[in-house]
C-alpha cells in the first residue's frame, strides 16, 4: 500500500525549531483573538474542532488508519460530560474527567473490534460502530433524543474560573487546546510515533522486526479517541448543548475534511483546516443544503487536485515539515 | 403469526436491497480497488429516475426498470473516466474520500430541489390480465396474505443477483474481469482493453444500485437521503460477508435483511442496530468475514 504522504522528511533538531516557532506564533496570535473584537464563539468552536482534526490526524497521518467514526468520541464525551453537569451537578474539572473518561473506554472497545481488519475495512467498521452508537443514543434515555441535553450549566472551573465570562472561558478553551496538540506533538516525536510512521509505511517489516503492530495500532487509537473526547468535552461548554449531531456520520465526515483540506500527516494542517471549514459553515449558513454541496466539492478538488492539503503544500514548497 | 410472515417478507425485500447493493460494491472494488462511498447516492438516483421519467415524459415502471439503471451507468461511467481513474496506484483512501465527496455533492443538489420529505411513486398497474392489475394488489397464500409488488421485488432481485453472478462466474466475459482483478497487467498484454473494461464494471455495479432504488420506489417512497443511512448498513454487510465472493454477497445480503426483520417481530428496539451488532460478532469470531479474504 502506498503511503499517504509522499514524502516524509525526517526529524532534524531544525525541524523541531521551525515547529516550535510556528507553534508559538500560533499561541500568541490564539491568545490575542479576545483583544480583537472577533467573535469568540467562533473562534472557541474552531479550536475545539481544531483539537478533534488534531486527534484523528494522529490516527491517519501517522498510523494510516482512516476513521470514518470520529464523530463518535466528540459525541460521547459531550454526553458524558453534559450528562455529569447538568444531572449530578458537578465542577466542570470533573465533568470534563467524565467525558474523557467516556470517549477513553469506548475507544477501548472499539478500537479492539476496529483495528482486527486494515485499509478500508478499517474506515468502514468505524462508520458502522458510529452509526451503531448513533441509534443507541437517538433510543438512551439519558440523551433526551432528539432534543439533546440542553442548557448546560458552565461553573467555575477549580473554583476560580468562571466559564459563564466569554473571555474566561476562552482562555481555558484555548489552554486545553494547545495542551492537547502538545501532547499529540510529543507523541508523534517519541519512540512510539517513530514506530507507528514505520507501521504505516511497510507494516510486514515492522512486524519482521518484533513490533507488536496491533497493539501500537490499539495503543494510537485509544490516544486518539481519548484526546478527541477531551475536545468533545470542552466543546460541551462552548455551545452549552450536547446532540445527536455531535454522532451522525455527516460530522466524521466534516472531521474528515477538515483534517484533508488543512494536510493529512502534517502537524498544524487540522488546525488551519479546522478553521477553513467552521469559518465556510459560519459565512455559508444562510444557503441552506449548499454548504454539504460545496463541501462535497472540497472534497473531490483536494482528493483530485491538492492531495498535501494547505500546510502540506506549504511545507512541501519549503522542503520543510510543519 | 401474519405479523411475523410480515415482518419475514420486509426483511427479504430490505435483504434483496442489501444484496444488489453489496453485490455491485464488491464488483467494484474487485476491479477498482475503491470503495463506492456513492453507492448510496447513485440508489437514490436510480429512484429518482423512474420518478422523473413517470411525472415528466411519462414512461412508466416497466421501461423504467430498464432505462434508469442505463442512465445511472452512464452518469457513473462519466465519473469513473473523468475522475475515479486518476486515483489508480493511489492509496484505497483516497477513492472512499472521493466517492465520499461525490455522495455529498449529489444528496446536496437533490436535497435542495427536493427537501427531505418522500415523493410518492404508484405500483404499476399494467398490463391487465384476468383479474392482475399489474403489480398491485395481494394474494391470499393461505397463512398469509402477499402483496404482489413485494414478491415480485424478491423475486426479480433474486434472479437479477444470480444472473451477475452467472455472468461473472460462468462466461468468457466473467472470466477476463476476474483474470483483470488478479493481474491486469497481464490481462493487457493478451491484448484485452482493460481501462474499458474498469469504466464497464464500474458501470455495471453502479446499475445494479440504480435498479435497488427503482424498485425500492414503490416501497419506500423516493427521497433524496434515501441511500445515506443504506449505504453505512451495506457497509456492515460487506464487512460481514467479505467481498471475495459474489456469492457470498448475495447470500449474506439476503440472510441479514432476513435477520433484521426476525428481529423487528421479536426485539423491535433492536431492528437499527442488529446488522452492525453482528457485524462486531463476526469480527470477533472470524475477522477475516464469513467468505472473504484477509486483507
Amino acid at each position: 500500500m502506498s503511503a499517504l504522504t509522499d514524502d516524509s522528511i525526517p526529524v532534524t533538531p531544525r525541524a523541531m525549531r521551525d515547529e516550535m516557532i510556528v507553534f508559538a506564533a500560533m499561541a500568541v496570535l490564539l491568545g490575542l483573538v479576545p483583544l480583537t473584537g472577533i467573535y469568540p464563539f467562533f473562534v472557541m468552536q474552531a479550536l475545539c474542532f481544531a483539537l478533534l482534526a488534531c486527534a484523528f490526524n494522529l490516527l491517519i497521518g501517522y498510523g494510516g488508519l482512516l476513521s470514518f467514526g470520529h464523530a463518535m468520541f466528540l459525541g460521547t464525551a459531550g454526553y458524558c460530560s453534559a450528562h455529569a453537569l447538568k444531572v449530578w451537578g458537578v465542577s466542570p474539572e470533573i465533568g470534563i474527567v467524565v467525558g474523557i473518561a467516556g470517549a477513553a473506554v469506548l475507544s477501548v472497545v472499539t478500537g479492539f473490534i476496529s483495528i482486527r481488519r486494515q485499509g478500508i475495512y478499517f474506515s468502514m467498521i468505524t462508520l458502522a460502530l458510529s452509526q451503531l452508537l448513533y441509534f443507541i443514543y437517538l433510543q438512551a434515555p439519558f440523551t433526551h433524543g432528539e432534543d439533546g441535553i440542553q442548557g448546560i450549566p458552565q461553573g467555575y472551573l477549580f473554583g476560580i474560573f468562571n466559564l459563564a465570562r466569554p473571555t474566561v472561558l476562552y482562555y481555558v478553551v484555548l489552554a486545553g487546546f494547545l495542551g492537547g496538540f502538545l501532547l499529540i506533538y510529543r507523541t508523534i516525536n517519541s519512540p512510539f510515533g517513530e514506530v507507528l510512521k514505520a507501521i504505516r509505511e511497510n507494516e510486514p517489516r515492522a512486524i519482521s522486526l518484533g513490533y507488536k503492530t496491533d497493539q501500537y495500532k490499539l495503543l494510537a487509537f485509544i490516544l486518539s479517541g481519548t484526546i478527541a473526547g477531551f475536545a468533545g468535552s470542552l466543546k460541551v461548554f462552548v455551545a452549552q448543548n450536547a446532540s445527536l449531531t455531535d454522532v451522525h456520520w455527516t460530522m466524521s465526515g466534516e472531521i474528515v475534511l477538515m483534517t484533508l483540506v488543512g494536510g493529512l500527516g502534517t502537524i498544524f494542517g487540522p488546525v488551519v483546516g479546522a478553521f477553513v471549514i467552521i469559518a465556510m459553515q459560519q459565512y455559508l449558513a444562510g444557503f441552506g443544503q449548499w454548504v454539504t454541496v460545496i463541501q462535497g466539492v472540497i472534497f473531490v478538488a483536494c482528493v483530485l487536485t491538492f492531495r498535501r492539503g494547505v500546510i502540506g503544500e506549504i511545507a512541501h514548497y519549503f522542503r520543510r515539515s510543519l | 403469526m401474519q405479523a411475523l410472515y410480515a415482518q419475514l417478507l420486509v426483511g427479504l425485500i430490505n435483504g434483496s436491497f442489501y444484496a444488489l447493493l453489496s453485490l455491485g460494491l464488491a464488483v467494484i472494488f474487485g476491479m477498482l480497488n475503491i470503495i463506492n462511498f456513492a453507492h448510496g447516492a447513485l440508489y437514490m438516483m436510480g429512484a429518482f429516475t423512474a420518478y422523473f421519467l413517470l411525472h415528466l415524459t411519462g414512461i412508466g415502471y416497466w421501461w423504467a426498470l430498464l432505462i434508469a439503471p442505463i442512465v445511472v451507468g452512464i452518469f457513473g461511467m462519466v465519473l469513473e473516466r473523468t475522475m475515479l481513474q486518476w486515483l489508480a496506484g493511489l492509496d484505497h483512501l483516497y477513492g472512499l474520500l472521493l466517492t465520499f465527496g461525490i455522495a455529498l455533492i449529489v444528496q446536496g443538489v437533490f436535497q435542495n430541489y427536493f427537501g427531505s420529505s418522500g415523493l410518492p411513486y404508484a405500483i404499476p398497474d399494467y398490463p391487465q390480465i384476468g383479474e392482475w392489475r399489474g403489480l398491485q394488489g395481494g394474494m391470499n397464500l393461505g397463512f398469509m396474505f402477499l402483496p404482489v409488488y413485494r414478491g415480485w421485488v424478491v423475486i426479480f432481485s433474486l434472479v437479477v443477483c444470480l444472473a451477475t453472478w452467472f455472468l461473472i462466474e460462468k462466461t468468457r466475459l466473467g472470466a477476463y474481469l476476474r483474470a483483470a482483478t488478479e493481474n491486469p497487467t497481464l490481462v493487457r498484454a493478451f491484448g484485452i482493453n482493460v481501462p474499458r473494461m474498469i469504466t464497464l464494471t464500474y458501470g455495471l455495479g453502479v446499475g445494479l444500485a440504480a435498479l435497488a432504488g427503482v424498485l425500492s420506489a414503490p416501497i419506500n417512497q423516493v427521497r433524496p437521503l434515501m441511500g445515506a443511512d443504506l449505504i453505512i448498513v451495506v457497509f456492515a454487510v460487506v464487512v460481514i460477508g467479505g467481498m471475495g465472493s459474489i456469492m457470498g454477497s448475495i447470500i449474506t445480503g439476503f440472510a441479514l435483511g432476513v435477520i433484521e426483520g426476525l428481529t423487528k417481530y421479536f426485539y423491535p428496539e433492536a431492528s437499527n442496530t442488529v446488522v452492525f451488532v453482528l457485524m462486531v460478532l463476526v469480527l470477533l469470531v472470524k475477522p477475516t468475514g464469513l467468505t472473504g479474504r484477509a486483507a
